[in-house]
């Protein structure tokens, strides 16, 4: 029971966070590709209460920053005039999940700019590329682990049921790919695709190239359930009134998989968001002008940036909540499936 | 003596295996390092097909991984387009680096896992071992190269540890104890982030594997006995924890090995990790399927490693094998 109410815990907080990558469009104050051309590497703004004359605001403003005196590329904030934080302002035009259109954005300021997460070398805020960027690791997370348990299914299904030596030259070939530690099968396998394509292109490479990797571990989990599976009592009697293959694979023995299967998705999805990562990080990824979580970080890669431009870190901490999320939901799954196995295991000794 | 011999002749399929297949894998990829070439004017498409047959590029796969695995047995392991030399003696040099900082971080890691695991395995439940749980969850979200990225903007800023490569400037001309110090000073940087995003695993199958056996009766009779507390937790209760860690050491490596290809390249140390992303932009095939193997081999040793302690660690294991 207990395990029940924090895997909806776990769920509820991973909607929102997702909820908030999804409306992009609505929660950033910008578009990702908009380049405010006059001020690249902006640091953050602080949102202030007092004001430079000890006044108190209610609502929350910036100062804009300007060059310092006889500097290049050092600001300083501009106390001249606050610009309190707005809500619900117009701004540029946006799709929310690529058809709904909208113009209305969560937070805004009123005739400026503001960059909460600073902006990068061409001026771009930083934190709509945040939001932005999460669409394409997340989907690409997502879509990734739903190749790889399909693939695992598949062929954890086939080799549990089937046996023989279909079972065991599959059980072989996933033995290799365990044997490879997973970040190099990745690069090694993306070693042997096309390096530059367009965006589009790349992102369903990666997709597909993620998804391939990590097909051994579920598809041997798999297997066991099935091993099991086939041996329960009701799948033998089905058996005994003439169900076919198929049948009791797909009534009977798949829907067993289903705790084995969730808990291997809360624990691939932040996996393979983090293979995207490093992928589009190194630039093997989804290429610039999309964001992507990786490649908002890849100009960390440069020695000056890292120096002097700190902020450009601050993209690599936005995931750990998803991380957690998806930890949380990992933990409170596995908790249920033991809770779960115990259960049938003394109902079965009783019996 | 059997158990042996079959763990050497798996772990010799699997490098057999995992060369074929990276050779399947390369029969899929589009264009060879003699592309670039031929958009050159300056080379003539004659030179281009001269070089593609003197390297056998053409040949048909089987032909070719013969023609591989042969240079393998005689040690090269193919050939480097981009270097201009046979791939072997680059990758070892690149693979010694890689030992280098994964076997420092491994034993690190495992020094300060195994300890903290089983204190908090003693207290399990109680205020230090649930601050301890914290403390690796939160290591636990931070991405690697999150981690790494950290490390790096911070040493750059606070300027207390070098960073990037793994010699100074100055290197050849230090006296041998000032080398050791100065590749000790590179490798504070690396090190620690390996250790740091391995730590949390360690920590918490060591917390779980001790305080499954902290319930045992034998350890209550133990304690009934007056033996003292030390001398409990080491001498008794980690033996009989060992199995699934050893079990773990092995994977462990795996993980370091996949996370140092990563720190390496964001910290510039001259490993495997490196190496790997430079041939494969050049595509330059046999150093990438050199390093993957490379790669392999050293998950494998780590695994056969394990084996080995496993053997020497639980009498069961050598009993067993005796007897079948």
């Amino acid at each position: 029971m207990k395990a029940r109410r924090t895997i909806g815990k776990w769920l509820v907080t991973l909607a929102v966070l997702h909820g908030i990558v999804v409306c992009a469009g609505f929660f950033a104050p910008y578009d990702p590709g908009e380049q405010d051309r006059k001020s690249p590497y902006l640091p953050p703004m602080r949102l202030h209460l007092l004001d430079s004359r000890g006044n108190l605001h209610a609502r929350p403003f910036v100062y804009s920053l300007k060059l310092r005196d006889g500097s290049y590329g050092q600001y300083e904030e501009d106390t001249a005039e606050p610009h309190p934080l707005k809500f619900f302002l117009r701004g540029s035009h946006y799709r929310l999940l690529g058809f709904l259109p909208g113009q209305t954005h969560f937070f805004a300021a009123e005739n400026a700019r503001i960059y909460l997460l600073g902006t990068d070398a061409y001026g771009r805020d930083q934190l709509s590329r945040l939001l932005f960027g999460g669409q394409v690791s997340l989907l690409a997370g997502l879509l990734g682990a739903g190749i790889t348990l399909l693939i695992g299914l598949c062929i954890g299904a086939v080799a549990g049921y089937y046996r023989g030596w279909t079972d065991s030259l599959l059980m072989r070939l996933a033995e290799l790919f365990l044997a490879l530690p997973w970040l190099y099968l990745l690069f090694a396998i993306r070693a042997f695709l096309p390096l530059a394509v367009s965006p589009l292109k790349a992102f369903f490479l990666i997709i597909a190239v993620i998804g391939m990797v990590g097909w051994a571990r579920p598809a041997r989990l798999v297997r066991g359930v099935v091993l099991s599976a086939k041996e329960r009592d009701f799948v033998r009697a089905a058996r005994g009134f003439g169900a076919t293959n198929a049948y009791l694979l797909r009534r009977h023995i798949l829907p067993e998989t289903s705790s084995v299967l969730l808990t291997q998705a809360a624990i691939l999805i932040p996996q393979y968001v983090l293979a995207e990562m490093t992928l589009s990080f190194l630039g093997l990824g989804v290429p610039e002008p999309v964001p992507s979580w990786g490649n908002l970080l890849s100009s960390l890669q440069q020695y000056s940036v890292l120096v002097s431009y700190w902020w450009m870190y601050l993209p690599a901490l936005a995931m750990a909540p998803f991380f957690l999320g998806y930890l949380g939901l990992a933990g409170s799954l596995q908790e249920r499936g033991e809770a779960y196995k115990i259960e049938t295991r003394s109902l079965g000794n009783l019996a | 003596m059997r158990y042996l011999l079959r763990r050497v002749g798996h772990a010799l399929f699997l490098l057999a295996g995992v060369s074929m297949l990276a050779f399947l894998f390369t029969s899929l990829a589009p264009g060879t390092y003699f592309d670039e070439m031929r958009l050159n004017p300056q080379i003539a498409p004659e030179t281009v097909a001269a070089l593609r047959a003197q390297y056998g590029v053409d040949k048909p796969l089987p032909v070719r991984y013969l023609s591989w695995l042969s240079s393998a047995l005689h040690g090269e392991m193919g050939f480097s387009f981009a270097y201009n030399s046979s791939v072997a003696p680059l990758l070892l040099v690149r693979a010694r680096n890689t030992l280098v900082l994964t076997i420092t971080s491994t034993l690190l890691a495992w020094a300060i896992a195994l300890p903290l695991g089983i204190w908090s395995a003693e207290r399990l439940g109680r205020l230090p071992d649930r601050l301890l749980s914290w403390g690796t969850a939160i290591l636990l979200v931070i991405p690697d190269l999150a981690l790494a990225l950290g490390l790096l903007v911070f040493a750059v800023r606070t300027g207390w540890f070098p960073t990037g490569g793994m010699a100074s400037v100055d290197f050849e001309t230090l006296s041998p104890l000032n080398r050791l110090r100065d590749l000790a000073s590179h490798m504070i940087l690396p090190v620690m982030a390996l250790v740091f995003s391995s730590l949390p695993l360690l920590i918490r199958h060591v917390r779980a594997a001790v305080a499954d056996v902290l319930n045992a009766p034998f350890l209550l009779a133990a304690v009934g006995h007056g033996i003292p507390r030390r001398t409990l937790l080491y001498r008794y209760a980690l033996p009989a924890a060992a199995n699934p860690l050893i079990s773990l050491f092995g994977f462990s490596i795996g993980v370091l090995l996949s996370g140092s290809l990563l720190i390496e390249v964001v910290m510039s140390w001259p490993g495997l990790g490196p190496l790997l992303l430079e041939s494969i932009l050049a595509r330059d095939l046999y150093v990438v399927i050199g390093g993957v193997l490379f790669s392999t081999l050293f998950l494998v040793g780590g695994n056969f490693l394990a084996d080995l302690l496993l053997y020497w660690a639980d009498p069961r294991i050598r009993t067993e094998s005796g007897t079948r």
